[in-house]
């Protein structure tokens, strides 16, 4: 077993700082964003108008189904929606 | 007392699951239930290891770290049931963030225009092995008393003065060298009695 003086503990903590605070919390969003994802676009393909005004206005639509439109997350819907 | 940067709730939640001693295996075992707060402590238990790997060890930019950074965990996300095993969830992550690095890097090299038969700069093994090393550290920070793991983390990962921390965890800047060395011997004690982590292998990364 290797040992490890002071030095060496202190320089191996100091190699893993935290992450940006907001990338961190975008990360742990993920299930939430899906599952807002998943609920627009399934109520996009059942109706034609709430597809129209999701397509105007994609930040409010995220903001109405509870998802912080963080451009990642807005390009996505935009994705999906165009797939559809 | 809480860290900068960290959630408040984000935090408590940690120390509960630290103190549960969550394996890896039973986070990643909870992450595939849909158990959104097993998800959130997977964030937070790799996201310095992710970090790290891309800005120390591929020594990318900001923005390309990000990207990689929020690639890896929606990749982890939505693969992990291709997961073999799941105390193997370190290694795959590992090798899917080396692998989005390199993506980065090379796809920066045919924008500008270089040699794209010609491979960016990688980071020398050494380096990312001694990543592996620190993050063994960070495991068994976990193990230490709170006031242990937020005085070593604050001084050597933070970068955080004396004052500063005395300030923030209501200690007299005096003594805090001398708490930071018997946390270090708490530390040594823990980090040399463990076991080596898991071999990069029962993974299924595409």
């Amino acid at each position: 077993m290797r040992e490890y003086d002071e030095q060496q503990l202190g320089r191996l903590i100091g190699m893993l700082p935290p992450a940006p605070e907001a990338w961190v919390r975008a990360a742990q969003e993920l299930p939430a964003a899906r599952r807002g994802l998943d609920q627009l676009v399934a109520r996009a393909e059942a109706d034609a108008a709430f597809r129209a005004s999701v397509l105007a206005d994609l930040e409010s639509a995220l903001q109405a189904e509870g998802v912080e439109p963080q451009p990642r997350v807005v390009d996505e819907l935009r994705r999906l929606l165009a797939d559809n | 007392m809480e860290a900068p940067g960290d959630h408040g709730e984000a935090a408590a939640r940690r120390s509960e699951l630290t103190a549960a001693a969550v394996t890896d295996a039973a986070l990643v075992a909870r992450c595939r239930t849909g158990d959104d707060a097993a998800w959130r402590e997977l964030v937070d238990r790799f996201s310095r290891y992710v970090y790290a790997i891309a800005i120390q060890g591929f020594r990318l930019s900001q923005q390309d770290a990000e990207d990689v950074f929020q690639e890896v965990f929606a990749r982890v996300y939505e693969r992990l049931d291709s997961l073999r095993e799941d105390e193997a969830v370190r290694p795959w992550i590992a090798q899917l963030t080396r692998r989005l690095c390199i993506d980065r890097l090379r796809a920066g090299a045919r924008e500008s225009d270089a040699d794209i038969d010609e491979l960016p700069e990688l980071p020398a093994e050494d380096d990312l092995t001694a990543l592996e090393e620190a993050f063994d550290v960070h495991e068994a920070m976990a193990e230490l008393p709170e006031s242990c793991r937020q005085i070593l983390d604050r001084f050597y990962a933070r970068d955080e003065s004396y004052r500063t921390i005395g300030d923030n965890l209501g200690l007299p800047a005096g003594t805090i060298a001398s708490r930071i060395s018997r946390c270090l011997d708490k530390l040594r004690d823990s980090f040399e009695g463990r076991k080596p982590p898991p071999a990069p292998s029962g993974e299924q990364v595409t």
